[in-house]
């Protein structure tokens, strides 16, 4: 299968997307120009080895955003063969807050799956060494979570 | 004169000899690494920047002298000592002046190139009683390293023992002539590198590496001690060049008096800044590197200039 | 009395042989550890068994507090990324706004985007080379490859009047034009640079002991580097093809004429030598940026001082100098980020540091260590 002329990598994307796991197709949109594939949590991983199966080999980076009752998980995967980027996003509620670790399909999301546990406090399961990272091991607290304070935080006053 | 004043005369000249040689060498290596580095080295102390390291010393030696509390105080006190005075007896036998040495012993060679393996005892203890873990690897890396080219450096010099007959300083070097230069161009370089082996200086500086061990085994020393250390790398770098000088580039060539021994000094100094400019040019060799070209390269290199010389002597001489 | 090294003890290897493992701990405050990491090393002899870096010391938060900034204050934050290329990190930042607020950047603005990028990737790579010749123990190489670093933060201190954290490049264009005459100077140096760069070349890659201290230490498999996240010089090294200005080209690169140098081995001395050979490489890119540009206008017009951009997400990467260097922003429509993610690539890239470094020399460890050119403003963030 390859790229019809006039079509943009992205559509390719889609359609090969739809033609071998059919079941993603309906999860998949083009928001921004930007392929975004939104799945609930218990098929992230699964999903993750799909796509690394169709040719995304690059493991991007993971973050997440913090919407009050539940965060957003951001993976960007990159492919090679595609030439395009994606965004593989999923929901964690905030109430437990665990996701399945993707270091068994790239070693590269090691220290990345630490570096959201070390600021969310996101847990991610079967991650060889789930420790915080960039802050000290007795820091308390997950500093990008949106209700973080500390003695050191000042508010900023909202004069804009 | 009873021998324990000559002993203190020449203790007194060498320790001047060596922290004058300290504080020369300092200066010219900054000044020759300057120019190689594009930039001008010291200039703003006394002309040229001459009292700089003099303002340094004076700097040293009022700082504190710190002994770590881990470290084993008296091991550790004592081990630049350890260090520098090997270094300033095996001065004491470099023929200066034609005919004449401080020491002018039978065996002066034999003297000069196995009184300063003493030093490798103040290396090792030093880096040791630091308690510390990159002075032992220091240490360990320095002894390692010192012990091994010494035989690279001890067959070369021997080459020479061989072919003029004696052990003797000042009649090895009366004995010299100019077709020494060719026959024993070979074992000059091995001499040369062996030595700046010996010194730990870069390339060779592995015992202090100071990208990988910090400073090595005087990671831990300050002040004054810290100095001790340093004017010993200067006072051996000082030593090896005048002994080459003397022994492989003809020394005073007979000329008599001061001016036979400027001419040393002018021949030492070239030896210097030669050895500087390794220094400056060529990155850190690692330890297994560094044993390998001791045992596999230098060591039978060596071996094969004192065979040619050893034929030189039967063959020829006889 | 005796010396009680307290971190002594026996460890058991995989043969069940008891070897005497000793660890050191390097730095945070080392001389070879390019700012502030440190390495927790397990040693066998000066065999490393284990090392495990240890991040975090320079941790800001800049993450954090851009969520407490407008877009436009974020822009000098992210100057203290990557502080060797801090043009990059103004960039990233950048076009992932620009891509938020649908904001169209005028031509001869791309182009000077792409001129002071490819002069800062030469002057971040000599940073990378220098630091590299000076953890091998030749410190001449270091000041040589700031002459030719020099050069080119003179040239950024006239566009901007920093030398090292520019705030150059804004949302919409960069902050000023080019002053009188500074095309001609950059022309000047960028067609004097190469000389010196293959002069370096054969300071350093073309010396013995530098090639046999870097031939075969820290090899990278090709596989192992997708699999590990590198990315840049680092990945390139190990013969993948990933550059982000041929792959996914961006601004104005389809038009410019350049190669992208791999290497084959994967090792330190490759990893340094493709640095060299990209720093080439950019002063052509430079050369032909200076004749293809245009006067025009170099911010886009009726820009609001206060950026509101639509409420949702963006993202953009360019090819910094150490690799993928991507911005992840999310807005809720405020004026203010809701949340800045930075891609990081040395963070990446450094995370191979235990993998490369397991069987090598203690000495080998700061060379790889260095050889992956960690900016630890970049790492911590």
């Amino acid at each position: 299968m390859t790229a019809r002329s006039g079509e943009s990598s992205l559509e390719y994307l889609q359609r090969k997307l739809c033609s071998v796991y059919p079941d993603l197709c309906p999860l998949f949109s083009i928001e921004f120009a930007d392929g975004v594939l939104m799945v609930p949590r218990s098929v992230l991983h699964k999903a993750a080895e799909d796509l690394k199966e169709i040719g995304f080999e690059r493991f991007g980076f993971v973050t997440a955003v913090d919407h009050g009752d539940d965060f957003e998980l951001v993976y960007r995967l990159q492919s090679g063969t595609f030439g395009v980027g994606l965004f593989l996003k999923t929901e964690v509620p905030r109430c437990e807050a665990v996701m399945e670790s993707l270091t068994d399909l790239w070693p590269a999301a090691g220290w990345q799956e630490r570096e959201v546990y070390d600021m969310f406090g996101i847990e991610f399961r079967d991650h060889p060494d789930l420790r915080r990272i960039l802050l000290p091991e007795d820091w308390v607290g997950y500093p990008l979570r949106k209700d973080y304070k500390d003695d050191s935080v000042i508010p900023r006053p909202d004069y804009i | 004169m009873s021998p324990l004043l000559w002993g203190g005369l020449f203790g007194l000249l060498s320790g001047t000899a060596i922290a004058l040689a300290a504080l020369f060498g300092v200066w010219w290596e900054r000044k020759v690494s300057g120019r190689m580095q594009m930039r001008f080295g010291p200039q703003q102390a006394g002309p040229a920047g001459l009292l700089q390291t003099l303002a340094d010393t004076i700097k040293l030696v009022l700082k504190e002298d710190v002994t770590p509390a881990a470290a084993d105080a008296r091991i550790f006190r004592m081990a630049p000592l350890l260090v520098f005075a090997p270094v300033a007896l095996s001065l004491l036998v470099v023929p200066l002046v034609t005919g004449w040495a401080p020491l002018d012993s039978g065996v002066g060679v034999l003297l000069f190139l196995a009184v300063p393996s003493v030093s490798v005892l103040g290396v090792l203890l030093g880096g040791w009683s630091s308690a510390n873990t990159y002075g032992t690897l220091g240490g360990l890396r320095g002894a390692a390293q010192m012990v091994s080219y010494e035989i690279p450096r001890t067959l070369s010099v021997l080459a020479l023992v061989v072919v003029a007959g004696t052990m003797r300083p000042s009649a090895l070097m009366g004995a010299w002539r100019l077709w020494w230069l060719p026959l024993f161009a070979v074992a000059f370089v091995v001499y040369l590198i062996s030595s700046i082996a010996e010194l730990n200086r870069g390339p060779f500086d592995l015992p202090e590496a100071d990208s990988e061990l910090v400073a090595g085994y005087f990671v831990d020393y300050t002040g004054i001690r810290w100095a001790i250390f340093m004017m010993a790398e200067y006072g051996g770098m000082l030593a090896c060049s005048l002994f080459g000088a003397a022994m492989f580039l003809g020394g005073t060539n007979g000329l008599p008096g001061l001016l036979g021994a400027l001419v040393l000094l002018v021949k030492a100094v070239a030896i210097v800044t030669v050895i500087i400019w390794v220094k400056w040019s060529f990155p850190r060799f690692r330890q297994d590197q560094l044993m390998r070209l001791a045992w596999k390269v230098l060591t039978p290199i060596a071996l094969v200039q004192l065979l040619v010389a050893g034929a030189v002597a039967v063959v020829w001489l006889r | 009395m005796p010396v009680e090294v307290e971190s002594k003890r026996p460890v058991i290897d995989e043969l069940g042989r008891e070897v005497d493992e000793l660890v050191v701990n390097i730095g945070p405050s080392h001389p070879s550890t390019h700012g502030v990491c440190r390495i927790i090393a397990h040693l066998d002899g000066e065999i490393v068994v284990k090392a495990e870096p240890v991040i975090g010391y320079l941790h800001r938060g800049i993450e954090k507090m851009a969520e407490n900034r407008t877009y436009l204050q974020v822009v000098p934050l992210t100057d203290r990324l990557d502080y060797v290329g801090s043009m990059y990190a103004n960039w990233a930042y950048c076009r992932a706004v620009e891509r938020l607020a649908d904001i169209r950047v005028p031509e001869r603005a791309e182009y000077i985007r792409v001129i002071v990028c490819e002069l800062q990737r030469i002057a971040s790579h000599m940073m990378g080379v220098g630091a590299s010749g000076a953890d091998t123990g030749a410190a001449t190489v270091f000041i040589y490859a700031f002459e030719v670093r020099e050069r080119i933060v003179e040239l950024f201190e006239e566009l901007c009047g920093a030398r090292l954290t520019y705030n150059y490049v804004r949302p919409g264009g960069v902050s000023a034009d080019l002053p009188d005459g500074w095309i001609e100077r950059c022309r000047e140096v960028v067609r004097w640079a190469p000389d010196r760069l293959l002069e370096l070349d054969r300071l350093f890659f073309g010396n013995y002991i530098a090639a046999e201290r870097m031939k075969g230490i820290g090899v990278l498999s090709q596989s192992d580097a997708i699999a590990w996240g590198a990315s840049g010089p680092t990945a390139r090294a190990s013969g993948v093809t990933f550059d982000i200005r041929k792959n996914d080209p961006y601004s104005v690169y389809p038009r410019i004429d350049f190669r992208v140098p791999v290497g084959e081995n994967g090792d330190c001395f490759d990893r340094g030598r493709v640095k060299v050979l990209e720093a080439i490489e950019s002063c052509r890119i430079v050369d032909q940026a200076l004749e293809q540009i245009q006067p025009g206008p170099v911010a886009a017009e009726g820009l609001p001082r206060l950026l509101r951009p639509r409420a949702g997400d963006a993202y953009d990467h360019i090819e910094s100098a150490r690799g993928s260097l991507g911005v992840y922003l999310v807005s809720d429509g405020s004026p203010r980020p809701f949340r800045m993610h930075v891609r990081s690539p040395a963070f990446c890239n450094l995370q191979l540091l235990g993998l490369l470094a397991r069987g090598h020399t203690v000495s080998d460890l700061v060379v790889i260590l260095g050889s992956l050119d960690p900016v630890f403003g970049e790492v911590d963030r």
